[in-house]
């Protein structure tokens, strides 16, 4: 979802601000110390970055829910376990050749920030990683470890799917919720 | 038990967990069949090898200042990894450097001349 107008020019320098002070948080943390001489040689070092290689905004209409925040945060944790040990134990099992998927799955909700977020947090996750990702559709193009057949691969789309929805509770507008909440009839139509 | 003992075997078992995941990355990586399976190995042991590692560090040594720098280590990490795998899968793939025999299924392949066009426009 694009917010409707585009961003004012206050809203800019305010994220522009963020922006600085998040950098002199982590210069700071870089050196070690909080010292007055790292406060401004920080501040200095993270206008300039600022100024000099200008990002385009990123669009958050959402809000922050701690409990959906919380839940998706325990989720992505037993989640990353859960794939490491995969990963492992098909490391060495000997003799043995996994073979794998690409699979199309397009997202619901349509902003930058919950692609990169569904992405980043899908490499992470038991047995999948991005290969290539569609802007104009929102798809994600999944390259799936250890898939053994169909109907394995159908339980694989449905759990990314399943974080988009922790995602969209964590983050998300009451708009994108309802993007989420759709009966499944629905989906399993914008899935073929 | 004291309190000190608790934490040095909580400790401990962080670091040779990681120890052990970075190990069973380092053979993902030798031994699985084709690219695009290595990068999970790249990916997601490690990352949690890592972790858990830093976990370990971050209990014995117990100084805000180191702690805090591990924490930035922990969210690059996290932030950067992923990312780095999607770039090599996609250009391996975009290259047409992966086994088909491998693969139950492949949607990308209808869609991929969408991809590759794109890209072409994109290099300057």
């Amino acid at each position: 979802m694009r917010a409707a107008n585009p961003p004012t020019r206050r809203d800019r320098i305010r994220t522009q601000v963020m922006a600085v002070i998040a950098l002199t948080v982590v210069w700071n943390l870089l050196w070690g110390a909080f010292t007055w001489a790292n406060l401004f040689s920080g501040i200095l070092v993270s206008a300039a970055v600022v100024i000099f290689f200008p990002l385009p905004p990123v669009e958050f209409d959402g809000r922050v829910r701690p409990l959906g925040l919380l839940n998706f945060a325990l989720r992505f944790i037993a989640d990353l376990v859960a794939a490491s040990v995969q990963v492992a134990v098909l490391a060495f099992r000997f003799g043995h050749r996994p073979t794998s998927a690409i699979v199309a799955v397009p997202l619901r909700i349509r902003s930058d920030l919950n692609m990169t977020l569904v992405a980043e947090a899908v490499s992470l996750i038991p047995g999948s990683l991005i290969v290539e990702a569609d802007h104009e559709t929102t798809t994600l193009y999944i390259h799936m470890l250890g898939v053994e057949d169909e109907e394995h691969l159908e339980r694989l789309r449905e759990h990314v799917l399943r974080l988009e929805d922790r995602l969209a509770r964590a983050l998300g507008s009451d708009e994108e919720l309802r993007r989420c909440g759709i009966d499944p009839s629905e989906r399993k139509e914008r899935r073929s | 038990m004291t309190v000190a003992g608790v934490l040095d075997a909580i400790a401990a078992v962080c670091m040779v967990a990681g120890a052990v995941l970075s190990l069973s990355a380092g053979v993902a990586l030798l031994r699985f069949p084709d690219l695009l399976s290595r990068m999970h190995a790249a990916a997601k042991p490690q990352v949690l090898g890592l972790l858990l590692i830093l976990t370990g560090c971050a209990i014995r040594i117990g100084t805000v200042i180191d702690i805090t720098t591990m924490v930035l280590i922990a969210v690059f990490q996290l932030a950067t990894a992923p990312v780095a795998a999607h770039m090599v899968g996609r250009a391996a793939y975009r290259e047409g450097r992966v086994r088909a025999e491998l693969l139950l299924a492949d949607e990308l392949a209808p869609d991929a001349d969408k991809f590759t066009d794109k890209s072409r426009d994109d290099s300057r």
